[in-house]
């Protein structure tokens, strides 16, 4: 009876872990395609698609542009979200739970509806579509995890640093920056890593808001029209690996946190 | 515990007031934009409620909206039902030092780029796809399988993604269930199915409800998946909302689309919250 369900279960974990990883699978195998379908039977392997994607303009700017607006507006929602945070934990606000409950609102709404928000209010203000325009909507989903893992992570031990310190005479500003920000670093460093794996997958938003110059998922989406091509499955991968190393970092920096 | 700062009130004020700026700025205000833009007729901007008459008398719409639902309710339904004997066997058949490389497996292609990972289904479900392929080569069908561009499709690509999710949070709640509970039942003579009906199952029922929530909200707000895996056939709101803006330039009906599928979300969101509060009572 025990090994029954032993095996049993193992079939279907190996059933579940098969399904999970059959996509993934498949798009980095025939990424390495060497004739021009992504589809069986494979022919591989080869590089040449990787290459067709460095060599094209469209997607290498796409590329750093997507890099650039995932450093930057993951650097302003990890800024405020730590400020903001830290404001919170330290001092009694009036409204604390309810300004607290509006900073992670947009949690609950789906990114569709905040681009369709933007997009009505910056067509109304004139704004015209930019990265930038893509950026603030980025700060305006990933802010409220920065917050969210940041304010976690504000424990008692530290105020007594900062008490410490402010004993000594330390001014506020010195407070923050050299003994709170160090201190706080790993979770500041894990909402920085998570925005920036959110902000770098980014689709809709930036779809609805940038025009000319975009972002690589969007440059993705663009190639789908072309149908089934091994150069999506490559850019595809080169995706997939920029996410596991951010993601790693951000599982490193947050466990760090924790004695173990 | 809260400090009173040498500069009095206005330094935690300073503090906060950057982050409560932006969410005002271009989280609520965007919102009141579009409330006010769902009011104005598409030409003119006259002050009308045509855009949302016009989705309870129009079919095509109300279509839509069922659409959504019915996909999100089986999407649910199968990955709890997929996610939950999985999250058991990480929790109770994986030996404990092996539990977190196992769990970090299981979500680890949720990390790939969301329309990337629609794509590679395509890939799988394509005329000549892998799974035709491998089913011509192995002679059980003459003919390649529409997969592509069906629900069935669609539902895949969410199921997909949502497993994975279950798993984490139904995963952690066991994982919180102490082993006492279940040696007292066993101590009182249940067996293995009545221990499991009767106490695992309703212990970690708000994992599953958290769960779930999330899992709806995500699948009936998603464009990226109905549009590359479910093709145009059946249209679910999100692709009503993108086709009002991407065809028709026509803001005010897609603002008036997107605050009555958020209405949707908010009366999910009060039917679980009470739910839970229920429970935990």
């Amino acid at each position: 009876m025990r090994a029954a369900v032993r095996i049993a279960a193992g079939a279907y974990a190996i059933a579940v872990y098969g399904f999970i990883f059959l996509p993934v699978v498949v798009l980095v195998l025939f990424s390495l395609q060497s004739t021009s379908f992504p589809i069986p039977p494979f022919t591989g392997p080869s590089l040449r698609w990787y290459q067709a994607v460095l060599s094209d303009a469209r997607l290498t700017s796409a590329l750093v542009n997507s890099l650039l607006v995932a450093v930057l507006f993951s650097l302003a929602s990890a800024s405020l979200g730590f400020l903001s945070a830290w404001g919170f934990a330290r001092f009694a606000l009036p409204g604390s739970a309810l300004l607290r409950g509006l900073i992670t609102l947009p949690l609950t709404v789906s990114y569709l509806i905040i681009g369709m928000g933007l997009l009505v209010l910056f067509n109304w203000a004139g704004v015209p579509k930019s990265l930038l325009a893509a950026g603030i909507g980025h700060v305006v989903i990933n802010l409220p995890l920065c917050f969210a893992i940041i304010y976690s992570q504000m424990g008692d031990h530290q105020i007594n640093i900062e008490r410490a310190a402010r004993d000594l005479g330390a001014a506020e500003w010195k407070v923050l920056l050299l003994i709170t920000v160090p201190v706080m670093a790993p979770a500041i460093f894990a909402g920085f890593f998570l925005s920036m794996t959110f902000s770098w997958d980014e689709f809709v938003i930036s779809f609805l808001l940038t025009r000319f110059e975009t972002t690589l998922p969007v440059e993705i989406w663009n190639l789908l029209r072309s149908g089934l091509n091994p150069k999506t499955n490559a850019v595809g991968s080169l995706v997939f690996a920029v996410s596991i190393v951010l993601v790693v970092l951000f599982e490193l920096t947050l466990l760090r946190r924790k004695p173990a | 515990m809260s400090v009173a700062g040498t500069n009095g009130r206005a330094l935690p004020w300073a503090l906060v007031t950057p982050a409560l700026a932006w969410t005002l700025l271009f989280f609520v205000l965007p919102f009141i934009a579009m409330g006010l833009s769902s009011l104005t007729a598409h030409e003119g901007g006259a002050f009308t409620l045509t855009n949302y008459s016009q989705f309870f008398t129009d079919p095509s719409y109300w279509r839509a909206m069922v659409n959504s639902l019915e996909v999100t309710a089986v999407v649910t339904a199968i990955s709890i039902l997929l996610a939950y004997p999985f999250a058991w066997i990480l929790a109770e058949q994986v030996p404990e030092r092996w539990q977190r490389l196992a769990l970090m497996l299981a979500v680890l292609p949720f990390w790939t780029s969301y329309v990337v990972r629609s794509y590679s289904w395509l890939l799988v479900l394509a005329q000549n796809g892998v799974i035709n392929r491998a089913l011509a080569g192995l002679g059980l069908v003459a003919e390649p399988l529409q997969l592509a561009n069906t629900r069935f499709a669609t539902v895949t690509g969410f199921v997909h993604f949502f497993v994975m999710l279950l798993t984490l949070t139904i995963f952690a709640n066991l994982k919180q269930l102490s082993p006492s509970y279940r040696k007292a039942a066993a101590d009182l003579g249940a067996g293995p199915v009545r221990i499991f009906l009767h106490v695992v199952l309703p212990l970690t029922l708000p994992g599953i409800m958290v769960g779930a929530f999330l899992t709806f909200v995500l699948c009936i707000g998603d464009y990226i998946t109905p549009q590359i895996l479910g093709g145009n056939n059946e249209l679910v709101m999100p692709q009503l909302v993108m086709m009002q803006i991407g065809r028709r330039g026509d803001f005010p009906l897609a603002s008036a689309l997107s605050i009555i599928l958020m209405a949707v979300v908010t009366v999910a969101y009060l039917a679980c919250a009470r739910w839970l509060k229920i429970e935990r009572t």
